[in-house]
Formats: C-alpha cells, structure tokens, sequence
C-alpha cells in the first residue's frame, strides 16, 4: 500500500461525530440540533459571525458544557455527559479565544503542565524529588523542550508568560495544548488580534502540526483567507444552526453563507 | 562582580532544572546552613536562640505550610492556627500513648493529623472560591478552637486546661520539657525545618507544584488540561495542613514548652498570613523572610525603646510601626520581599556596568 493510499484510508475514518446537538442556557437556544463530523487527520474549520454558536460548540465537544438533546462520538466513544479531564484523557486539547495561560509561571512550566496527565510517579517520590519522579521530569522536559523547538520560543523559555507579548502568548497556547499529544486539537481563534506576519507564522505551525504530527484539528477562525488556505473540510453555522457544510470552494459559493455574511434584502 | 553566571554552561537538563542554577547561589546556601548548624548554636546565648532563632523558624515552616495553600495553590485560608493546634494536641496524645516513641518522630507524624483535618476542611474548596473559601475556614479556625478548648481529653484532662510538655529524651539528652538545653531544641528545630524546606521545594518544582499553579492562575484552562480540581485542591490543603501542624507541634514542644487555646487562636492565623504576604506569595524563600521580618521587628523595635518609655507605649508604638511598615512594604513591592530580592540579584547580575 503506498503512503497516499494509507493517508487516504485514514481520511475516511470518522474521529469524532457530532448528532444532533442542542444546547440552550434558559431561554437562549445556544446550538440547535447540530450534527457534523470530524475526519481523522483533516483541518476542520468552524465558522460563523459572532454569536453563532461555534465557541459553544467547542465548549460541548470538550466536555465543558453539557447539551441538552444530542450525543457526540470521539473515537468510536459515545457519550451525552463527561467531566473536561475525561476528555483530556482521552485525547482532546484545546486552547481558548481569550488567552488562557497561568500567567504566573513560565513558559517552560506552561508547557510543562499540558503533560500533567502523562505523569504517573505517586506524592511519595514527588517529596524526594528521587528516581522515578526526576526520570520523569527529565523525559517530560526533553519532549517540551522538543515542542518549544519547534515553535521557535527557545528565547522566551524561562519567561513568566505574563509579560509576553500577544502573539507569544498564542503560540505558548498552542504548545500547551499540543505537549498532551492529542488527537483532536480544537483552536478557537488561533489568529484573532494578529497582525499579517504572527498569522502566516501561526497558520505556518497549524499546518506543520497537522503534517508532522498528524493531529487532526478543529478550527475556529475569523479570517476567511486562513480558513479557506489551511481546511479541508468547512462548516458553518449561523444563529446555532448549521447552514452549510463542505469544502471551502462549496462554502464559498453557497448563497445561504454569503446571506449569514452580508445580510439580505427584506 | 563576583555575582555572575557567565561561563558556567550547562549539559543537561538536570543541571537547568537544579534550586540554585547558579553556582554562587549554590555556595552562599552551604555557607548559610554552615554557619546556622555550626556557629549559632555556639556563639549565640539563650536569649537569642529562645526568642529569636526558634521562634522564627517555626513560624517560617508554618509560613510555608500557609505559602503552599495560598501562595502557591490560590486558595486563601485563614485557619492555620486552628491545623497548628491539630498538630500541637495531636503530639500531646502520641507522646502520651508512647511515650518511649522518639519524640522527632513523634512531632513529624503528628503532622498527619492535622494533614487529615485540612483534607476535612478542604472538601468545601471545590465549590466556594476566594473570599467565601476564607470563611469556611475561619469556620474551620473557630471550630477547632472550640474542641481544643472543650474536649479535655485533648489536654490530658489537665487542670490548667493547657499542653503541658513532658521531658523526652534521645540517648539521655531532653529534647522537650524543663531540662532541654535551648541548643538542643534549637537543633531540632533548625533538623526539621531545613528537612522539610528542602521538601517542600521538590514539591512545588515538580508535578505537583506546576498542578497547583495552574489551579492557581486558571482554574478553567487547568481542568480542561487534565488536572483534577477537587485532588489538587485537596493535595494542596493536606500538604499545607501537615507543615502548619509539625510547625505547631514543634511551637508547643520545643519552644513555649506549655501551650493553651490562645496560642492557636485567629490572630496567629492571620499572623502567619501576614508573613505569607509580606514575604512573597508563591516563594519558598519568602516565606523564611516575611516570618524573620515580622516575627523580629516588634522585638527590634522594644529593645530600640525599652529603656527610655514603659513597656504599654513600647507595645503600642511596635503595633504602630509594624502596621506603616506592612503598609509601605505592600505599596512599594506589593509582590513581597522574595520578589524584591529577586530584582536585587537580576540588578547585581549587571553591577557595575549596567548597559
């Protein structure tokens, strides 16, 4: 078998499945039966204008909001209810649209906390810092110190997060998020406040991760450019209702999208 | 100039991720645990070592106890006295049970107990947050004091109603009571705090100190990571419990030598918060500063006084400059004295030629 027919096979396999989702708060209809699906090893971009749901959305798949109707399947598991760390453990990571870094450490440390659940030496060893646990330390940091090469921020190592500049702060984000070696990655708003250089540098590591790592991943993104270079696949959602759903050429031409954009005519 | 890294490389990642990366700093700490082992027990007199050295790292431990919850995993506390007492009474008990037990480690298992009842206490963390957290643990303070207070049982139904500290020895010579020599005790104490620093310092610097922080800093991104609120938060209450419990057995039973309810009641809650605060939240080295500043400045202050006013305007006015100086400190550096002198080294690091 060569290797495109193998990226082939492994296109066609269903990573995590979205049936039927429907979330309110009170009397807010967040997302309304909402289904779609994720290929493994694909770029899937979510899009929509602002309050459409797709935060939302993430927030359900991840575990941290509960929908009220629906279920969703991630790796032939399915589940209506789970707790965030369980979807940690399984396999998802994510970062968040307003940064959310421990501001008081570095970023050494940052990155170090996103291989907290590979860690498995008990309290006991922890106390002496002795054996298992500092043969632990060192292969953790060996991995992180491989990620922060890979995202250029060796200089910014033992900086407290809190003083760097934005775009760092994104890019420590995604190093977090990416040191659990996930499965499914979900970036919400990777690029947002960025000026054109920081984007074609975050678009650039977005791509790499998904060539290199293989890691599929689910993206939220305002900027229709970056959307329709780097995802294969488009879905759109609009008032929490799915409108449109396929490759970014198909989303583009779709009336319904240009509608959710640009307003119509009553 | 004799501060600088410059030329020591290192190899490995063991090497990066050592206390004291830099080799001065390395030095200046055996020099210091030196001179602390070796020349204070000798030189300085009883004054000194009872109301200065002892004193000052007990509450230090007790600082670091406090410096673990609050500090380091966020979540504010105001019952320390209460677990110091847990740790106190629970020494008293042991060292009446067995009495033949070694007394050290008598005082470090004692630890346990109040490690056991700030895991009690911590369950309600997972729910209330910041200020109302306080509450419940004031809520905690009270309670405890009341039960050292009520249950005689505690105080080997004693008529005085106190801890009454029996001699125990270690190869013939008194560790607590009467007979202890203040050089022994002083010793012990100095053993077991520099033991359970160096602990405590493996502790926040690996795994668990980094779950904390996050718990800390972002409690949503940490539990979307995979860390486990409730076990961390609850790690965080039992370990911190267990420092201000061994610093409360080691207070009773190797410095004031008899203890009632008072010496655990909300003020030295709130003084050890004091300490935690002025010293650097989040640093193990803060926590040795803020309890030498606060512990000492009142002491510095009478005998600067003493011989000229009476001793109730002497109280009053260390009262006085003890709060303008928590004050002025918390405006000019508001992140402690560790953070000052952490600026102070990155400043020396240039001297004299600041480019």
């Amino acid at each position: 078998m060569s290797a495109l027919e193998t990226f082939v096979d492994a296109a066609d396999e269903t990573l995590l499945a979205v049936e039927g989702v429907t979330l309110s708060f009170g009397g807010v209809q967040a997302i309304k039966d909402v289904s779609f699906d994720i290929k493994k090893g694909e770029i899937r971009a979510i899009i929509g204008p602002n309050g459409a749901g797709k935060t939302s959305m993430l927030n359900v798949i991840n575990g941290f909001y509960h929908p009220q109707k629906g279920k969703i399947t991630f790796k032939g598991n399915t589940r209506t209810d789970m707790r965030p760390h369980v979807a940690a453990t399984q396999g998802i990571s994510r970062t968040f649209q307003n940064v959310a870094l421990f501001r008081g450490m570095s970023t050494l440390d940052n990155i170090m906390t996103g291989r907290t659940l590979k860690m498995t030496t008990n309290l006991f060893w922890h106390l002496f810092r002795f054996g298992p646990a500092e043969q632990e330390e060192l292969e953790h940091r060996e991995f992180v110190e491989r990620i922060i090469d890979f995202l250029e921020i060796q200089h910014i190592r033992k900086t407290p997060v809190g003083r760097l500049p934005y775009g760092l702060q994104k890019r420590v984000e995604l190093g977090r998020a990416l040191a659990a070696q996930p499965d499914l990655l979900l970036l919400d708003e990777p690029m947002a406040g960025m000026n054109l250089e920081e984007k074609e540098d975050m678009s650039r590591f977005v791509i790499d991760v998904n060539d290199q790592f293989g890691t599929t991943i689910a993206l939220i993104e305002h900027d229709m450019g970056v959307v329709m270079d780097l995802s294969n696949r488009v879905v759109v959602l609009d008032h929490g209702e799915k409108i449109a759903d396929g490759t970014p050429d198909e989303v583009k031409s779709n009336q319904d999208v240009i509608d959710a954009y640009l307003g119509v005519a009553h | 100039m004799l501060y600088r890294e410059t030329g020591q490389f290192k190899t490995s990642y063991s090497a990066d991720q050592a206390v004291f990366p830099i080799r001065q700093d390395l030095v200046g700490i055996w020099l210091i645990l030196a001179f602390m082992f070796l020349v204070v027990p000798f030189t300085f007199n009883d004054f000194w070592l009872n109301s200065i050295m002892i004193p000052t790292l007990i509450f230090a431990l007790a600082a670091i106890g406090l410096n673990i919850l609050t500090g380091y995993a966020g979540q504010l506390s105001l019952g320390t006295g209460g677990f110091m007492g847990c740790g106190a009474y629970a020494c008293l008990k042991l060292t009446t049970f067995f009495p033949d037990l070694n007394i050290i480690i008598v005082i470090l298992m004692s630890g346990f107990f109040a490690a056991a009842v700030g895991f009690i206490f911590g369950l309600p963390s997972l729910r209330i947050k910041g200020f109302y957290l306080a509450v419940a643990t004031l809520a905690s303070q009270f309670f405890l004091e009341w039960a050292f207070g009520r249950i005689a049982w505690l105080y080997n139904y004693a008529d005085s109603g106190a801890i009454e500290v029996p001699t125990r020895r270690i190869f013939d010579i008194a560790i607590t009571g009467p007979h202890a020599s203040s050089m022994t005790r002083y010793l012990v104490v100095l053993s077991i705090v520099v033991v359970l620093t160096w602990v405590a310092s493996n502790l926040v610097r690996g795994r668990f100190g980094r779950s904390w922080m996050a718990v800390r800093d972002m409690d949503i991104a940490a539990e979307l990571i995979g860390i486990r609120l409730l076990s961390t938060k609850l790690t965080a209450f039992s370990i911190s419990s267990y420092y201000c419990g061994v610093a409360g057995a080691m207070m009773v039973f190797l410095w004031l030598g008899a203890a009632e309810v008072e010496s655990f009641d909300i003020n030295h809650s709130f003084l050890v918060l004091f300490m935690v605060i002025i010293g650097g939240l989040g640093s193990l080295l803060g926590a040795f500063l803020g309890a030498a500043f606060i512990w000492n400045l009142p002491i510095l202050l009478r005998s600067a006084f003493g011989q000229t006013i009476d001793a109730a305007s002497v109280e009053h006015i260390s009262f006085m400059v003890v709060g303008a100086l928590i004050i002025f400190f918390l405006i000019v550096e508001p992140h402690g004295f560790a953070r000052m002198w952490q600026i102070a080294k990155e400043k020396l690091r240039l001297w004299p030629f600041p480019y």
